[in-house]
């Protein structure tokens, strides 16, 4: 084990392309990571943000927002069931908003939601014609106080205040009252004008488990809803699943990457140490030792290498504008990447287990060679 | 394990053979040896090339396993040994010093002697004062920080003897030590051969071409095509 650490600070330039391939490798996955969480966070925080255990969409709906209407009969159902404490309203639309100061075809995306339960981060719901916007609009010159023009019809709401992480499929989330919901409807999306009292989804807070509380509500409504946790309701937000599977299939191919690279190296640095190794056997080293050895160099290499990764990492994030690239970094994420990095080096390395046992200890007294 | 027994002789090679497989029939590199060495005692084998001493020498030291035959060192009979057993042995019992110097070349001539330690006991600051002892006797206490790639061919082979007394062994093979180095140093390598193994009472075969080599043994044993004169 001193053997092989001090080899590894003597002979640094033995281990130079691998720590260097091996950066690389862990850079790309952390941007993977960051990048998945980045676009499943835009894609997901209106959800997330809501204040309750449970979204409450009409079963034909198939849990799509857009799709669902739910009318005060069945809302009337979902608040009798048993364990529900509080129910809230919720509409959205989806919108290009034009901010005053920017030309005419540089629209932000938006979403404006109107709820009767105010989403974490909004203090209360807003007046009619106001909203709170989500940060990201900052990047497009939005202060509080901006008049936005939403839709062809230009319908005016004032920002009055920002929220973090409220976006919805990367449309940038704006708070109003079921008011300003209805009027922007009416005005911009004629065909989708819902009646009073109607909404697309509801908010349910109550007691017990969100698990249980959806499957109370459903059993109310006779199967007429379809009730997701907070957490299901994000999954179930078209494309997330996709987006998941699609990153985390590049990220197993990046691992499975990385194992290679290191199989590869280790495999040749073993074929050079066959001498030394066989001297050590000879004079009563096991292979047990040498191979925990070649592991240890093998951990060391990916610590540096994901070490260095990090670092980039962060500061990539902190030098990239809000808004431009969707890269969250995170600590599990970093963790679970060079937790999964370290798996990778350990597979790796133990391909050069066989060789290792291999080495014979009379090939180090020299048969007449 | 056993327990080594002071009295039994370092070394007691009886009958034993070692034949090679080979594609055309079989290559029998050792015939019925039979070889006693006492404790203290050092034995130079002489004999050509491809004679069977590297092979004997591997055999008595553990890392070759004979055809048949039995192999006591130290009173342990190590005949039916299996390889784990044979490193354990190795590690306690013998040393090598190699023809070719195999000092680890990234180790300062310190940390080669307590590599010894590192792979076995990992008994620390004993290990630390042996090496720096053998060092010192060695004539290396100043080269004790220097790299392979910094010693004369004299003191890496020195520092090679330096590891093989490291675990204070019963019995040390040197295989031709003195064939890499000029007479003169092959001959103050055997000095200290001579001195290091009397002063501590450890046997020794020592495989030589060269007969001058012999006068600093306390008997020559010859062979040739792998049978050991008498
Ligand atoms: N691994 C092996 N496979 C087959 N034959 C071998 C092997 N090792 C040694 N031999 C044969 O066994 C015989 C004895 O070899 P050994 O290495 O013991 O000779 P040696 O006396 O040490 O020679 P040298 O003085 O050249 O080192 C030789 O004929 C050699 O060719
Ligand atoms: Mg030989």
């Amino acid at each position: 084990m001193k053997i092989a650490l001090r080899e590894l600070r003597r002979r640094p330039g033995r281990f130079a392309t691998a720590t260097v391939i091996l950066t690389l490798i862990a850079l790309l996955l952390l941007f993977l990571g960051g990048l998945l969480d980045g676009l499943i966070r835009n894609s997901t925080g209106a959800v997330r943000a809501q204040q309750g255990g449970v979204v409450v969409s009409s079963a034909a709906s198939q849990s799509s927002f857009l799709r669902s209407r739910i009318d005060p009969d069945l809302r009337a159902r979902v608040a009798a069931a048993p364990g529900v404490e509080e129910v809230g309203g919720l509409g959205i639309v989806q919108l290009g908003a034009r901010v005053p100061g920017n030309g005419p075809r540089d629209l932000a995306d938006v979403a404006l939601f109107g709820v009767e339960i105010a989403p974490r981060g909004v203090p209360n719901v807003p007046d009619t014609g106001e909203v709170w916007a989500d940060r990201i609009l900052e990047a497009d010159g939005v202060r509080v106080g901006t008049e936005l023009l939403l839709g062809p019809a230009r319908s005016p709401v004032v920002v009055v205040g920002f929220v973090e992480d409220t976006n919805y499929l990367g449309q940038a989330g704006l708070w109003g009252s079921p008011a300003t919901w209805r009027s922007v409807v009416a005005a911009n999306r004629p065909a989708e004008i819902v009646a009073d009292g109607v909404f697309q989804s509801l908010v349910v807070r109550g007691s017990g488990s969100p698990v249980d509380l959806a499957a109370a509500v459903d059993a109310a409504t006779g199967g007429a809803t379809l009730s997701l946790t907070i957490a299901d309701t994000a999954n179930a937000i078209p494309g997330v699943a996709e987006q998941r599977g699609t990153f985390n299939q590049i990220i197993g191919v990046t691992v499975a990457i990385a194992i290679v690279v290191i199989a590869l190296f280790f495999a040749l640095l073993t074929v050079e140490r066959v001498a030394l190794y066989g001297v050590l056997k000879a004079i009563g080293a096991r292979s047990r030792t040498i191979f925990a050895g070649l592991v240890v160099q093998a951990i060391v290499v990916t610590v540096i290498a994901s070490t260095v990764a990090t670092v980039v990492v962060l500061l990539l994030d902190a030098a990239i504008p809000p808004g431009s690239i969707p890269v969250t970094i995170t600590v599990p994420r970093i963790v679970s990447s060079v937790l999964s990095l370290l798996v990778a080096a350990v597979a790796g390395s133990a391909f050069s287990l066989r060789r290792v046992l291999r080495v014979d200890p009379a090939s180090a007294i020299g048969s007449s060679s | 394990m056993t327990v080594t027994d002071p009295h039994a002789p370092a070394l007691r090679l009886e009958g034993v053979r070692k034949v090679y497989p080979m594609a055309d029939g079989e290559v029998v590199a050792l015939e019925r040896a039979d070889l006693t060495v006492d404790r203290g005692e050092i034995v130079a084998l002489v004999g050509p090339s491809g004679s069977g001493k590297t092979t004997l020498c591997s055999i008595a030291g553990g890392i070759l396993r004979a055809s048949g035959g039995t192999i006591v060192v130290g009173g342990d009979d190590i005949s039916g040994y299996s390889p784990k057993q044979l490193t354990a042995f190795r590690r306690r019992a013998v040393g090598f010093v190699f023809q070719t110097v195999n000092l680890v070349p990234f180790l300062t001539a310190r940390e080669n002697l307590l590599v010894v330690d590192e792979i076995g006991a990992r008994t620390g600051a004993p290990a630390r004062a042996r090496a720096d002892q053998l060092l010192e006797e060695l004539g290396l206490a100043d080269r004790a920080k220097n790299l392979p790639s910094q010693l004369s061919g004299g003191q890496r082979q020195r520092v090679a003897i330096g590891r093989a007394l490291m675990n204070d062994p019963t019995l040390v093979l040197f295989d031709e030590p003195t064939s890499a180095l000029d007479s003169k140093l092959g001959r103050q390598v055997m000095e200290l051969i001579r001195s290091e193994m009397t002063a501590r009472g450890i046997a020794a075969i020592v495989v030589t071409h060269d007969e001058r080599i012999t006068a600093f043994a306390d008997r020559t044993v010859h062979i040739s095509d792998g049978v050991l004169d008498a």
